[in-house]
């Protein structure tokens, strides 16, 4: 079973949000994803201040198995990318929703969420 | 789905299963990386029991496979050594791998690819016409490959006896010890065992080996690995349409003897005259991403293809084989998501026995 957790928000597309109460949201990608792609070798990541339309691609998870694009889930501005990955792309694996974060960004509101439950019911 | 004797335990073990050409067989058992290192730095095993054995028996066993593969079973003088060659078509394309092991003049016994038996069988059966051979496929034999430094020394802990049999015995060679035959080959650059035994001991010797320390490692490893160590896969590399010629593989030819008028040899003797134009070669990609198998590739000679691409755990980048125009040396452009970057042509094999040899 996928590890879902309750503090956060879901995309049909398999990532995770999380609000973090001042105008910024943390994204990465889910337990459920994570071990669909397998081991991950590389991740590519925007820049910070970079500006991104809903939908665009600016996110590439690189697995064994597959290159995977992860789309803006809004419109938005990146805060931060998480540089850690350059050196271990693995923390996406180990530690999908904590050490594996990918982007933080700012945003006016994010819509068409699902709630873990939701998400949950997605994958059965 | 069909399932190997060791299904069971591959669920016991957490492995992730997936359809491969019919067969359930485990991707991996949680990490496909660290159990490429497994490999690499001690032992892993692999369940190949989908690949077929295969026995041929009778007075001209021996003539028979000398027109039915590409490589001469002549060179087999001793009992238990084996020889990589491949089966081709009238065209001269390959119709498969395989391994071959002398016994004696009269029976040689064959292991050929999971995914194409049915086919292969068929086309071994009516070559065989007209020839005094028995030809029968070893359905209750399954096959464990323990490959690694370390892999013959805990074969030899987990398995009473074998090391008296197997102990000097060397690469490319097979013993028997009473209903196994253990032959010191592989799939992975590493030096090791695939041993054929009764299905109905499989598990046991499975648990044994598990216990003896060798762990447990997937199809995913078992393609990175074999891809690092620069071995063709059979679907990828070449098939019915591509030549031995055309894919590295001269070396496993033999036109020696010209009496010797094996299937597909008229084919080989006509592209050796004209000279074939397309080649694989090995390539390191500069920089991020994993190159993927079908993208194209183009080298100053032209245009060529991926046929097997992925990222290299040893290496830490991603490698790939590819066929392209023949000569095509330096530097080739790899069109990979949208845009253009750039791998280094080499000579395969990229790891051998541990080591980064590109």
């Amino acid at each position: 079973m996928s590890e879902i957790r309750d503090d956060r928000q879901y995309t049909q597309t398999h990532e995770w949000i999380l609000d973090n109460g001042d105008g910024t949201y943390t994204m990465g990608i889910t337990d459920h994803a994570q071990a669909l792609l397998g081991d991950m070798v590389f991740v590519e990541l925007p820049n910070a201040d970079d500006e991104v339309s809903i939908k665009d691609e600016f996110c590439v998870v690189e697995s064994v198995k597959a290159a995977s694009g992860v789309c803006a889930p809004t419109d938005l501005q990146v805060v931060e990318a998480n540089e850690a990955l350059d050196d271990e792309p693995e923390l996406v694996n180990s530690s999908c929703y904590d050490d594996g974060w990918l982007v933080k960004f700012k945003s006016c509101s994010v819509d068409d969420l699902m709630d873990a439950t939701t998400y949950a019911q997605t994958l059965n | 789905m069909k399932q190997t004797p060791l299904y069971q335990m591959h669920v016991e073990l957490q492995g992730k299963m997936v359809d491969f050409g019919g067969w359930e067989m485990p991707l991996n058992y949680g990490s496909q990386i660290e159990e490429h290192h497994q490999v690499r730095h001690d032992a892993g095993m692999f369940d190949v029991s989908h690949m077929s054995v295969v026995d041929f028996k009778g007075v001209e066993a021996k003539s028979f496979l000398q027109i039915l593969i590409a490589n001469d079973v002549d060179k087999l003088k001793t009992q238990g050594k084996a020889l990589y060659s491949c089966m081709l078509n009238e065209s001269g394309g390959v119709v498969d791998d395989l391994i071959v092991y002398y016994q004696n003049d009269d029976y040689y016994r064959m292991v050929i690819n999971a995914g194409v038996t049915e086919k292969d069988m068929t086309w071994i059966n009516v070559q065989a016409n007209g020839f005094d051979v028995s030809v029968e496929r070893m359905s209750d034999l399954a096959m464990i490959a323990v490959q690694g430094p370390n892999a013959r020394e805990k074969v030899f802990a987990a398995i009473p006896g074998i090391e008296e049999v197997c102990g000097e015995l060397k690469p490319f060679n097979a013993a028997s010890l009473g209903g196994l035959f253990i032959a010191r080959t592989g799939y992975t650059g590493e030096d090791g065992f695939e041993i054929m035994l009764p299905s109905s001991s499989t598990k046991f010797t499975w648990k044994m080996l598990l216990e003896a320390g060798v762990k447990p490692c997937g199809l995913g490893a078992r393609d990175t690995l074999r891809l690092e160590a620069g071995m063709s896969l059979y679907g990828s590399e070449m098939n019915d349409e591509v030549s031995p010629l055309e894919a590295a593989l001269t070396w496993t030819v033999d036109l020696s003897n010209k009496n010797r008028r094996f299937v597909g040899r008229d084919a080989l003797e006509v592209l050796k005259n004209e000279g074939a134009k397309k080649t694989i070669v090995g390539l390191v990609l500069e920089g991020k991403g994993v190159i993927r198998n079908h993208q194209k590739v183009m080298t100053s000679l032209g245009e060529g293809e991926v046929t097997s691409g992925t990222f290299s755990p040893t290496m830490g980048k991603a490698i790939a084989l590819a066929s392209v125009p023949k000569g095509s040396t330096g530097k080739c452009e790899i069109e990979m998501r949208k845009r253009q970057v750039y791998a280094k042509i080499v000579k395969p094999p990229f790891v051998r026995n541990g080591k980064v040899l590109v």
